[in-house]
């Protein structure tokens, strides 16, 4: 006590008029944060859109600071919509798997799996989310090799056939699985697929049984009970994962360059041309791609009210 | 029970292909063959494991990303449970929108924020260095801590502060006795997921890095270099040791809070907030 009584006065002065003052304290306690936040990140937002409207002069290689649309315009060259196109389209197609593969699990861990179950599943779903996801793509790559462990099973079953015709297939296919968009949007499913199951299980556990019950009693058969009640009441979780695996398929770049032929997405584009190509406008317009096309889905999403659910 | 049945082998089969690839990359840690993936391996060997320990670049790349994961730790614990202190005691002009942009950051494709960063500091022609890194790491780890310590204050009784003081107790020992031991466990859950976060991270560190290697980027890089590549397995493992400890003491800490605080990163969406 003795040690203490040189300092209590000041630090009980400096206390009490923080006390007196809220408004004082409130504003050492943020201004830190707001300063990373406020200042630098949202400073860096507008950095974004500020540098989407400067060019690049072809001839010099030169950035020229300029307020214009030029670069933003040069989004609607073919070559960029098509790019806008195909990552898009990924997108989709990812969240679509996500919504099929997480549906079981995500239905047991709701209605049928016991508390201390629950608790393993939802740690099991988590770890993996929280893990390096290079680490989960680059396990990938070593699957989908040519000798790899994939086309061992495709061997040892005997569907080198079906894989075959896959490839084969217009769009979708390559000259071997790693090559492929089917290769590369199995690795983003297995990547995003956490973020799906969590919110869908989420949404599960709030629909009634009497509800599932009732439909049973009145002789729905399952199929249509799953369709007419369980998928409309699971739709507000579906959409909130779909946020999660929709946004990060759009702006990602590590699966696009590990797995895949060197078509361009939307992410691989940016990397390159914020890098070797040194066109930091052009990497920020299309940047702002994504971004566009996030706002628009979380307006739809509002709508749908899957913010409760999240 | 036939459904239940069916259901339980089918979600089985979900958590067996969220796991299975990671066992692959530790077999191949292991393999004989320096440039194919063949299967089943030819033969087992640990020598790359010597041949990682000799690369010096990737010593100098595990040193940055403990550094900056470090910083960015230190500095997402403070700023983070200040914020927090800030939106639980008072209500403010303001106070929505700060949860709102505390989210941001992990509600944004990581490429915006990266090439946000990116254009500013190219704007104000800032060199790049650790603390370019550590400044992009901060912006995405704040919102853990703060959404841990929110939780945790909403739990505590606003009473015992004033009673501290009521009683006589200075500022300091307020904090060291009531408010330390309270916040501590979600101080420290937040503070392992920051930092497990900020080793991990690559996409925001890809803009922010210049030519400085992260553990991380050098990983990315080797991919695409033909020799040795059992060599970035290891590395991999390493990573994936290094963040599974501090996410599973995370996680037990986090237990019995009211829906697992582990979970903020997938359920603080955009627009989901801080509530």
């Amino acid at each position: 006590m003795a040690v203490a009584t040189e300092t209590i006065p000041i630090a009980r002065r400096v206390s009490a008029f923080l006390y007196r003052h809220p408004g004082i304290k409130l504003v050492l306690l943020l201004s830190p944060g707001l300063a990373l936040l406020g200042v630098i990140y949202g400073g860096s937002l507008a950095a974004l859109l500020l540098q989407s409207l400067y060019r690049l002069e072809e001839f010099t290689g030169l950035i020229v600071r300029d307020v214009s649309l030029d670069t933003l315009g040069q989004l609607t060259d073919r070559a960029h919509l098509d790019i806008i196109a195909r990552t898009t389209a990924m997108a989709a197609a990812v969240t679509i798997g996500c919504a099929v593969v997480a549906f079981p699990l995500a239905y047991y861990m709701a209605k049928f799996a016991s508390p201390r179950m629950k608790t393993l599943l939802y740690l099991l779903v988590l770890m993996p989310l929280w893990s390096n996801y290079l680490v989960r793509v680059i396990s990938w790559k070593l699957i989908l090799a040519q000798e790899g462990i994939f086309n061992w099973f495709v061997d040892k079953l005997a569907l080198d056939g079906v894989l075959r015709w896959a490839l084969g297939a217009p769009m979708i296919g390559g000259p071997s699985i790693s090559q492929s968009f089917l290769g590369m949007w199995i690795v983003f499913v297995y990547t995003w697929l956490p973020f799906m199951i969590l919110p869908l299980s989420a949404a599960l556990e709030r629909v009634p049984d009497s509800l599932t019950d009732a439909s049973g009693d009145l002789g729905a058969r399952p199929p249509m009970t799953f369709r007419k009640v369980i998928l409309p009441l699971a739709l507000p979780g579906l959409i909130a994962g779909s946020i999660f695996t929709f946004s990060l398929t759009l702006g990602d770049f590590i699966i696009p360059s590990v797995i895949g032929n060197s078509t361009f997405f939307i992410g691989p584009f940016v990397l390159l041309q914020q890098g070797t190509a040194g066109n930091l406008p052009l990497a920020a317009a299309m940047s702002l791609v994504p971004l566009a096309i996030m706002t628009l889905y979380l307006l739809g999403a509002r709508r749908a009210g899957a913010f409760e659910a999240l | 029970m036939g459904r239940g049945w069916g259901l339980r082998v089918a979600s089985g089969a979900v958590i067996l292909f969220l796991y299975f690839p990671i066992t692959i990359i530790f077999l191949y840690a292991f393999t004989t063959e320096a440039a194919a993936f063949t299967f089943p391996p030819p033969a087992l060997t640990t020598r790359w494991f010597g041949v990682a320990a000799d690369n010096p670049a990737i010593w100098e790349a595990l040193r940055l990303s403990l550094t900056v994961a470090a910083i960015t730790t230190a500095i997402a614990l403070v700023f983070g449970s200040l914020m927090a202190a800030a939106v639980y005691r008072t209500r403010f002009f303001g106070r929505e929108a700060i949860s709102f942009l505390v989210v941001l950051p992990i509600a944004l494709p990581g490429i915006v924020t990266g090439i946000a960063l990116r254009s500013s500091i190219a704007i104000l022609d800032v060199p790049f260095s650790l603390w370019t890194i550590v400044i992009g790491h901060a912006t995405f780890t704040v919102v853990i801590v703060y959404n841990n310590v929110l939780a945790r204050f909403r739990r505590m009784s606003p009473s015992l502060v004033e009673a501290s003081m009521d009683l006589g107790a200075s500022g300091w020992q307020t904090f060291r006795h009531i408010l330390l031991p309270n916040l501590g466990t979600a101080l420290l859950a937040g503070g392992l997921l920051a930092f497990a976060l900020s080793f991990d991270e690559i996409i925001v560190t890809t803009f922010t890095a210049g030519q400085q290697q992260t553990l991380p980027i050098w990983i990315f890089s080797s991919l695409f270099r033909p020799r040795a590549r059992p060599v970035t397995n290891v590395v991999a493992i390493m990573v994936v040791l290094v963040t599974a400890i501090p996410i599973l003491l995370a996680a037990r800490l986090a237990r019995g809070e009211s829906g697992g605080r582990i979970g903020a990163r997938p359920t603080a969406g955009p627009g989901g907030g801080a509530q």
